[in-house]
């Protein structure tokens, strides 16, 4: 690999981008597909699948191997509540880069959630310093509106690949009119996972939390959108 | 998706940009149950400094020293491990598993 190439490569990474190294094994002449240069590439369909897949492999019938890198998956989890005192250590077991954002200090402290990075803001103060993308999870447990509402409309605009919310079907319905009247379309507003979680029957705080760490895990790796499967 | 793989790219280009002759090893493909998934990165210096890993310990050593080859002659090669069952539960390929992995330098 050339060094400018690797320099590039490590320069997505650090930005939290997807890149694909695309290496001709015969001849070991290589190329860096990231978001920007991949409508030009030739082997642009099976790069893009590659990438949807996150998945390094094979291509070009064989004479290419694409390296996928993506991001590691985040986890933001919007209220410093029990279910995310449960659901910080097992997503963070799963492998997810978790941080809780709550702006009620009294939730949010280091007590509460021993070694997790917690941000005592608003959303609207904290998201951007955050920096959402698609490689992140959003996850609203707080049931208040002012807190949840700001954070699930900036997870659908930056495209994260899940964004769920706690809170029953009729609370589910009000907040559905809100977000429509706030411009977010019906489409985006569409995969919201709510009620939030696989449905497993979960009750107890630690049971939501692997139903839906177990949501978030499935839409990780399968790419499936909001389902009508719920706990919570 | 691996916070280790990062930190391997990171190093192999920190240490080429010390100096260092330094190679990037990478599962090319997979047969079997194998340790480490296609994609997974060990990089390799060429005082035989490793980070990362292909195969989870069992293979590592013969990569590390075929990259050494690959360093100094600044081509890439693909290496395959192929490993009888009893072999491989030996050596630590639990299952059998056969392996390609693709050795480069990095210039």
């Amino acid at each position: 690999m050339r060094l400018d190439l690797l320099a590039a490569l490590n320069a997505e990474r650090a930005a939290r981008r997807a890149a694909v190294v695309v290496t001709e094994l015969a001849t070991g002449a290589q190329r860096l597909a990231t978001a920007a240069t991949l409508a030009s590439d030739p082997l642009a369909p099976e790069i893009a699948a590659a990438l949807a897949e996150r998945r390094s492999g094979k291509a070009g019938e064989g004479s290419v191997f694409l390296a996928v890198d993506v991001p590691p998956p985040r986890m933001l989890v919007i209220g410093a509540v029990h279910i995310s005192q449960a659901l910080a250590p097992m997503a963070r077991l799963a492998g997810f880069d978790l941080t809780i954002l709550d702006p009620r200090t009294a939730f949010a402290t280091p007590e509460r959630f021993p070694d997790v990075p917690v941000i005592a803001e608003w959303p609207e103060e904290a998201l951007p310093a955050y920096g959402l993308d698609p490689f992140t999870a959003l996850v609203a447990l707080t049931h208040d509106p002012k807190i949840d509402e700001p954070a699930i409309a900036a997870a659908l605009r930056a495209e994260c690949f899940y964004v769920g919310a706690l809170g029953s079907r009729r609370t589910h319905a009000k907040r559905v009119e809100r977000l429509a009247a706030a411009g977010l379309s019906q489409q985006a507003i569409s995969r919201i996972h709510a009620p939030i979680g696989m449905d497993i029957g979960a009750s107890s705080p630690a049971e939501i939390a692997v139903a839906v760490l177990a949501e978030v895990i499935r839409a990780l790796r399968t790419g499936a959108s909001a389902t009508a499967g719920a706990a919570a | 998706m691996d916070v280790t793989d990062s930190d391997v790219l990171a190093a192999a280009e920190r240490w080429r940009r010390e100096g260092r002759g330094v190679a990037i090893a990478t599962v090319l493909e997979t047969w079997g149950s194998a340790p480490r998934p296609v994609g997974s990165r060990l990089v390799i210096d060429a005082e035989g400094n490793f980070l990362g890993s292909v195969s989870g310990g069992c293979v590592e050593g013969a990569v590390v020293s075929e990259a050494a080859e690959v360093i100094a002659a600044g081509r890439p090669r693909t290496l395959e491990f192929g490993v009888a069952d009893e072999t491989a539960w030996k050596v630590g390929l639990s299952c059998g598993g056969k392996i390609a992995v693709y050795v480069e330098p990095v210039d």
